[in-house]
């Protein structure tokens, strides 16, 4: 692997929207520790933000993981960094909402019965967070 | 002890149970919960990205109809919404002035936010509430589970301990219930990813069960209503004894022995979606 | 009219780099008073100093201005120089054009004119500096050390084979500090109390030596040569000749009250030694676990004690003697990690500390020896360690890398194995440190020979379970998460200064860094000395840090201690307070900020309209004050000067930087 020198739009405007700066991470992992959903996740979140370090924006964008992020906010809670890697999941997902793939989910993928029991909530956070 | 109200859309909704039985507690504690009119949803998830406003102008205008007065709502989603967007709006001027120049409100991050659980512990305080309690939960072993949204980031939602909280531990314990406390109960349920990855919040939600299970509770209570969906929807069938999840307002309801209890003693989801 | 001779250094590239120094030349040849202006690569050598005693001589200088580093690093060797040429050393003045301005700026056109504002404001005040001469100070031919650890006992060693004497204060009943609860010790296993306990006996042996334990230091006075600090001997309640140490009194009490030494882990008597090996093995009554001091009944170890050594009615002692020199050797405290939630410390006795964990290998200790877990006495199969508790951790502990924890860990894995043959440690880590002489071959022997799982990664939660601890953690080099069944957990938490280390700085007279550890006067050059004369630090109270560097720092803070003491006469300070008694109104003020007393009223008498009147006024004792002139601020009709930075002489620079630009 060649790392990324360039210059990757996609973080600098990460580190600016979330206040995050991957730098300050040292790669401890408690995060991916601490994570109660890594069972579903292709990079744990350690890894997201190691990619974010070494600028693989490409690789990042192919992930998973920051589909499956939670927004739980254990890791924040307990990184000894005091990162917010919540924030930088979510810069990951408006990113890409935002200039790539268009919506990642609809009302079409609702099954009749997930829409009748479905608590509002649910629908509503669901949309945030997979619509533009 | 007079209070705004944010209901939110669940609880027109799915959780109708969780309004109508914190509504009657408050009645009848002295607690007045005036509904704010004409409210809107609250947007479900706080934004993380500073430049998300849009999703600010609901929760903002939310705030700023309370004009000040210490606002109440019942959904650990709604409240966390409102508090960081209350935080926000002390710490970063300059979102201040683009969201409320827009929404054309004065609002610079005054007054109180509270989920009602606060008022029942900071405000009326759980001794007074004992003197209410009329049908003690006895020999009920009820676990609470708290889930993120209440207790994360602890900072700004100053709630309780993060890792270790007791607000509903002893909530229970002035119903009179036998508290049960599992080791998995501030651990995330999945959230939102049982509407897309729903094998994800299985394995999420069969821990917190299991765990709560093996310390020997009987039923869980929780404050928000997806938490709920997800405890009794997206559990695993493993032939044993489906856990009962209460709303905490409808144990505190029973246990004063207001009308409208057996909802909450029920539980199951049906009968909730019923009413 | 003064004749002012200014040098300007350039300090190789690090002012020349920043600031024109022609340009400065230029300018500085204009200053009011100024004869000769020069400059020199390196003022600082030996030729760049004899350039300054020429010009003294041939320019017939009778100020002298440096423009160089700060004057903490060079002052000393250019009063030297210019005392050669026959100035009084109060007569050169250093303008800091390096730390504060050329290392601070990086526009050379900034940075000019603002070192020529520095060396024009040295030139003014220069020229109203008065010569000065400083008293001498009779040196008190003994030391004190505060602390009574490794370190402690170290440094008084060093002393009293030099033939000085030197007294012990420790707060405890005994001295040891946290060695003495070490089972064995990195990276040679040799057991702690093995080598501890006959420096310990040499210590209180030593005819130069006295110990006093179970003491305090409540005051210090003075300056360097003359400390005055006055001692609490708290009463052990035992009378120390009578006592023959023989330990019926603590078996036969029967008052409990959890062990300090062991953490809490195990309970000791009222009347207690704290170990086995205790010096001076004389117990103390503790008043608040003991029936008779709370209930007023029991008695017991009165009745009981052969010689009748145990005196109830025993006092505290003030003890007032004069040092030459202090080292504060206070030691460290280890972090609580109870704010950790995840790690549920506190909820659950199998989840213990780095030095909890210890204690259980002492054959003295809380289970006399056995691994085993507290909850069930059953020896633990599966450990997990982590490290970094409270250590690395800005967002809940501390922002530094508490330094032993990689190796004390590797140890405790070792000993485990030993203790428990079938057991298996984990340890989590986040980058193993183990810089020191065979600490690194120390460290793979755990994990090559004595099957210690190393996993580079955190815990996120531990979650106890029935009989067992589940740790949830990750393995970062594999990228899996992992989970423990684990019988045991121990935290390595972060090494942290002592509670009351500000108060005792405070005490001295010493600063701490933002920690609250103490400072040393430099990060390189003093390790051991601090800002203040006379007062050395050593050992753990500095920084954390292993036995070794611990012993090292000891004897080199013991060695500037003889030194000193060596000496018969010292320089005081020049710089003191000086009152005009007329123009003194006798507020007071000063006599209240003053940090050393240096200042008390005084009643004058005074011709007033034909009578006298008598009238308070204050006086400086120029051997107590140190010259912080805080009196000087506070002083209502400004008339308390500090000389040497008389406000005439500050103003004078104000104006040479504000005025004349
Ligand atoms: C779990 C653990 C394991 C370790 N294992 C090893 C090892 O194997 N090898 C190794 O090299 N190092 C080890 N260390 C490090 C070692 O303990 C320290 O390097 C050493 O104890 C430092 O000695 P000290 O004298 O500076 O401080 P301390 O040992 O803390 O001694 C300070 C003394 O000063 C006294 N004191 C404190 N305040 C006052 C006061 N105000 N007035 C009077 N007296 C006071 C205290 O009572 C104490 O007796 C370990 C540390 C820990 C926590
Ligand atoms: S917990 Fe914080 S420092 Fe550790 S790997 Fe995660 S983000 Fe980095
Ligand atoms: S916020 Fe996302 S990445 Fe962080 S612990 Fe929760 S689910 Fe995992």
């Amino acid at each position: 692997m060649i790392i990324a020198t360039g210059k990757s739009s996609l973080i600098d405007e990460m580190k600016v929207q979330s206040g995050q700066n991957p730098a300050e991470c040292y790669q401890c992992a408690k995060c991916s520790a601490a994570c109660p959903v890594t069972a579903a996740m292709d990079l744990l979140p350690h890894q997201v933000i190691r990619y974010l370090q070494l600028g693989l924006e490409e690789d990042l964008l192919k992930s998973k993981t920051p589909w499956i992020c939670a927004s739980c906010f254990t890791c924040a809670a307990r990184c000894p960094r005091d990162l917010d890697l919540a924030r930088m999941m979510e810069g990951i997902r408006l990113s890409m909402l935002r200039r790539r793939e268009g919506n990642k989910f609809g009302p079409a993928d609702l099954t009749p019965e997930q829409l009748e029991k479905l608590p509002q909530q649910a629908l509503v956070s669901g949309f945030r967070k997979y619509n533009k | 002890m007079r209070y705004r109200y944010f209901p939110g859309c669940t609880l027109k909704g799915q959780a109708k149970s969780m309004e109508d039985t914190a509504m009657a507690a408050a009645a009848a504690l002295g607690i007045e919960l005036i509904e704010l009119d004409e409210w809107q949803c609250c947007g479900a998830v706080y934004p993380l990205y500073e430049d998300e406003l849009i999703s600010l102008l609901s929760p903002v205008r939310t705030l700023a109809a309370a004009a000040g007065e210490p606002l109440v709502s019942l959904c650990s989603a709604c409240h966390h919404v409102l508090k960081r967007a209350q935080e926000l709006m002390q710490r970063n001027q300059d979102a201040r002035h683009k969201v409320t120049d827009f929404l054309e409100v004065e609002y610079s991050g005054e007054g109180r936010v509270l989920h009602f659980l606060e008022v029942l512990r900071d405000d009326l305080g759980f001794d007074k509430l004992t003197e209410m309690i009329k049908k003690p939960l006895e020999g009920r072993k009820v676990a609470a589970y708290y889930g993120c949204l209440l207790l994360r980031p602890s900072k700004v939602m100053q709630f309780d301990d993060p890792e270790n909280p007791t607000i509903m531990e002893d909530l229970l314990k002035t119903l009179g219930a036998e508290v049960v406390k599992s080791p998995y109960r501030t651990e995330c349920c999945g959230a939102y990813l049982s509407v897309t990855e729903e094998g994800v919040a299985s394995d999420t939600v069969a821990r917190i069960i299991d765990s709560a299970r093996q310390a020997g509770a009987e039923a869980l209570i929780t404050a928000c209503p997806l938490c709920r969906y997800n405890l009794e929807n997206c559990s695993r069938e493993d032939g044993k004894e489906p856990i009962k999840v209460y709303y905490f307002s409808e144990l505190l309801a029973e246990a004063m022995g207001l009308p409208g209890e057996s909802t909450g003693a029920d539980g199951s989801k049906e009968e909730v979606a019923q009413r | 009219m003064p004749r002012i001779g200014i040098f300007i250094c350039h300090c190789g590239s690090n002012i020349a780099g920043t600031v024109d120094i022609e340009k400065s030349i230029e300018a500085a040849r204009g200053f009011p008073g100024v004869v000769h202006v020069d400059e020199y690569r390196y003022l600082c050598s030996e030729l760049g100093q004899d350039l300054i005693k020429k010009a003294i001589e041939e320019h017939n200088l009778d100020r002298v201005v440096v423009g160089t580093c700060s004057p903490r690093m060079h002052e000393v060797t250019f009063r030297k120089a210019v005392t050669e040429a026959g100035l009084n050393p109060y007569l050169l003045e250093v303008a800091n054009i390096r730390e504060h301005c050329s290392w601070v700026h990086k526009d050379i056109e900034k940075a000019t004119p603002k070192a020529i504002a520095l060396l024009r404001a040295a030139a003014a005040k220069a020229a109203l500096n008065d010569p000065l001469v400083a008293p001498s100070v009779e040196v008190e031919k003994r030391a004190l050390v505060i602390g009574g650890g490794i370190a402690g006992i170290q440094a008084a060693l060093d002393i009293a084979e030099a033939g000085y004497i030197v007294d012990v204060v420790e707060r405890e009943p005994s001295i040891g500090g946290r060695m003495a609860q070490l089972e064995k010790t990195f990276p040679t296993l040799d057991c702690s109390a093995c080598i501890l306990t006959p420096k310990m006996v040499e210590v209180a042996q030593h005819p130069n030596v006295s110990l006093l334990t179970y003491s305090e230091v409540e005051e210090v006075k003075g300056f360097v040569g003359q400390f005055d600090v006055k001692i609490k001997q708290k009463a052990r309640y035992v009378d120390p000749v009578k006592c023959t140490g023989c330990g019926i009194c603590y078996e036969k009490c029967p008052a409990k009250t959890p062990s300090e030494f062991e953490m809490g882990l195990a309970k000791r008597k009222a009347i207690y030694v704290p170990f086995p090996q205790a010096v001076p093995n004389i117990p103390v009554i503790d008043r608040d676990a003991c029936l008779y001091f709370r209930k007023g009944r029991c008695q017991i170890c009165a009745q009981e004690c052969p010689p009748q050594a145990i005196d109830y009615e025993q006092q505290d002692q003030i003890i007032e003697r004069r040092y030459g020199a202090i080292i504060v050797a206070t030691g460290f405290d280890q972090m609580n990690p109870s704010h950790y939630g995840e790690y549920g410390y506190g909820q659950h006795p199998d989840i213990l500390t780095g030095l909890e964990f210890e204690r259980l290998f002492n054959a003295s200790g809380p289970t006399g020896g056995k691994v085993v877990r507290l909850s069930d006495g059953k020896p633990p199969k599966k450990v997990v360690f982590i490290q970094c508790v409270g250590s690395r951790d800005k967002a809940r502990g501390m922002n530094y890398c508490s330094k032993i924890c990689c190796m004390y860990t590797a140890k405790q894995a070792i000993l485990l194995k030993e203790k428990v043959p079938d057991a298996k440690s984990y340890v989590f880590y986040i980058d193993v440190r183990t810089a020191g002489k065979g600490y690194e071959e120390f460290q793979r022997r755990a994990a090559e020979e004595y099957d210690v799982a190393y996993l580079r990664g955190q815990v996120g939660k531990i979650f106890p379970e029935s009989d067992h601890l589940m740790v949830h953690g990750v393995d970062s080099l594999s990228g899996k998460t992992i989970e423990i069944k684990a019988d045991m957990v121990v935290l390595a938490v972060a090494s942290v200064a002592r509670a009351d280390a500000p108060e005792v700085g405070r005490l001295v007279g010493i600063n701490s860094d933002s920690y609250n550890f103490f400072n040393e006067a430099h990060p390189k050059l003093k390790p051991v000395e601090t800002h203040t004369a006379g007062i050395f630090i050593a050992g753990a109270c500095q920084a954390p840090k292993d036995i070794p560097e611990t012993v090292a720092q000891a004897s080199a803070a013991a060695v500037k201690v003889v030194g000193l003491l060596s000496k018969d006469m010292l320089q005081g300070e020049a710089c003191t307070a000086e009152v005009n008694q007329a123009e003194c109104s006798g507020c007071l003020y000063c006599e209240a900020v003053c940090p050393y007393s240096a200042i008390s009223p005084v009643e004058i008498e005074e011709r007033y309209h034909g009578g006298t009147l008598k009238r308070t006024v204050v006086e400086v004792n120029p051997t107590l004050c140190h010259g912080c002139g805080s009196c000087t601020v506070v002083c209502r009709s400004g008339t308390i000067n500090l000389k040497g930075f008389s406000n005439e002489q500050i103003l004078a620079e104000v104006d040479a930087i504000c005025l004349q630009r």
